[in-house]
C-alpha cells in the first residue's frame, strides 16, 4: 500500500510539473486577456474536482442513509437504475431536447445522468458500511479545499479582467459561494456535534448540499452572468492547445485530489480507531470502578 | 500591480491553501498516533 501512494505521488508529482510547464509556457497567450487568462488552468480544474468530490459526498451519502434499512436500499437500487434509464432515454426525447441548453449536447447529457447509477453502485462495493460515511466526510473536506481555491482565484482574476474583486448578485459566484458554505456548515456540524445521530444528520445535510452543484455548473447556461460564458460544450471556440493544457490540467489535479483523499480516509479510520481505543479504555476503568465499589465481604453469585 | 502579479498570486494562493491543508493532515496523523500510542501502552 505504501508502495503504491509512493508511486503515485510519483506520477503526481510529474504531471503538476506537466500541467504547470503547459499553463505557463506552452498554451498560448489570450488575445483579449493577456497573460492573466492563464489563472483558468488552476481555477477551472479546481472547480471541477470539486464538483466531482462533492458528487461522490452526495453518492456516498444517500448509499448511508439508505444502508440503513435493507428493504430501503433494496428499494433505493431499483430507484436509481429506473433514474439512470429514463434520464438517458429522455436526454433523446424531443420534447427534452428542447430543454437542453443551446450548444450542450444530449449525449454528454445522456453520459452524466448515465454516471449517477454507475457511481451508485461503484461506491456502494467498494465503501460497504460505515466507510460510505468514512468516504462522504473524506470527499466533503478535500471538496471544501478545492472551492476555497476556487474563490479565491476567482476574484483574483476578476480583479483585471472586470476592475471588480466580486460581482455581486451574479449567480454562478453567489451559487458558488453559497455552496462552499453549505459544505463549510457540513465540516462544522461533523466537528462539533456529538450526538448519535450525528452522522445521519450530515447526511442529510449533504443530500441538500448537492442540489446547489447542477445550480452552481448550469447558471451560466441559462442566465446571462458577469461571469463568462460556457466555452467547453457551449458553443464557444477555444483554441486547441488551451483545451489539451485545462484538460492536462485538470488530470493532474484529479491524481493530486485521489491521493489527498487517500490520505484523508486513513487519516477517518485511525481517527475512529482512536476513538474505538478510548471507549474500550473507559469501558475497562468504568468495569474496574465497579469492581472496586463491592462490598468486601460479598462475594460474587 | 500588472496582470503578470495577478496570475502568480493565484498560482501561489493555489499551493498555499493546499499546503496548508497537506500540513494539517500530517499535524492530524501525527496526534492521533501518538494518541493511539498512549491508549496501547494504558
Amino acid at each position: 500500500m505504501r508502495k503504491t501512494f509512493t508511486i503515485l505521488s510519483v506520477i503526481t508529482a510529474v504531471l503538476l510539473a506537466y500541467a504547470l510547464y503547459q499553463a505557463l509556457v506552452v498554451a498560448p497567450t489570450d488575445a483579449q486577456q493577456g497573460e492573466v487568462y492563464r489563472i483558468i488552468y488552476y481555477h477551472v480544474p479546481s472547480a471541477w474536482t470539486a464538483f466531482l468530490l462533492f458528487f461522490i459526498n452526495f453518492i456516498a451519502s444517500i448509499q448511508y442513509l439508505v444502508s440503513r434499512k435493507p428493504s430501503t436500499q433494496a428499494a433505493a437500487k431499483w430507484v436509481v437504475l429506473a433514474i439512470g434509464v429514463a434520464g438517458v432515454v429522455a436526454c433523446f426525447l424531443p420534447a427534452v431536447q428542447r430543454l437542453i441548453p443551446a450548444g450542450m449536447r444530449p449525449s454528454a447529457v445522456a453520459t452524466t445522468v448515465l454516471l449517477i447509477p454507475i457511481f451508485y453502485f461503484v461506491i456502494g462495493w467498494l465503501f460497504p458500511g460505515d466507510r460510505l460515511d468514512v468516504l462522504a466526510v473524506t470527499t466533503a473536506e478535500v471538496g471544501v479545499v478545492f472551492c476555497t481555491i476556487v474563490l479565491i482565484t476567482g476574484p483574483i482574476w476578476a480583479r483585471p479582467v472586470w476592475g471588480i474583486w466580486w460581482a455581486p448578485g451574479d449567480i454562478r459566484l453567489t451559487s458558488t459561494l453559497v455552496l462552499w458554505l453549505i459544505y463549510v456548515s457540513y465540516l462544522v456540524l461533523r466537528r462539533f456535534s456529538n450526538s448519535a445521530q450525528t452522522q445521519m444528520l450530515a447526511a442529510a445535510l449533504a443530500v441538500f448540499g448537492a442540489l446547489d452543484v447542477p445550480l452552481v455548473y448550469f447558471s451560466i447556461w441559462f442566465f446571462r452572468t458577469q461571469h463568462p460564458q460556457p466555452v467547453i460544450g457551449g458553443g464557444g471556440s477555444m483554441d486547441p492547445r488551451m483545451l489539451r493544457t485545462l484538460l492536462d490540467s485538470w488530470i493532474a489535479f484529479l491524481f493530486f485530489a485521489f491521493l489527498v483523499c487517500w490520505s484523508r480516509f486513513r487519516l477517518e479510520l485511525l481517527h475512529r480507531e482512536v476513538e474505538e481505543a478510548h471507549a474500550m479504555e473507559s469501558l475497562a476503568g468504568e468495569g474496574v470502578a465497579a469492581k472496586a465499589s463491592l462490598p468486601l465481604n460479598r462475594s460474587p453469585r | 500591480m500588472n496582470a503578470i502579479k495577478f496570475l502568480f498570486a493565484a498560482y501561489i494562493a493555489t499551493w498555499v491553501i493546499h499546503g496548508v491543508y497537506l500540513g494539517s493532515l500530517v499535524r492530524r496523523f501525527s496526534q492521533l498516533r501518538r494518541e493511539l500510542k498512549e491508549v496501547g501502552k494504558k
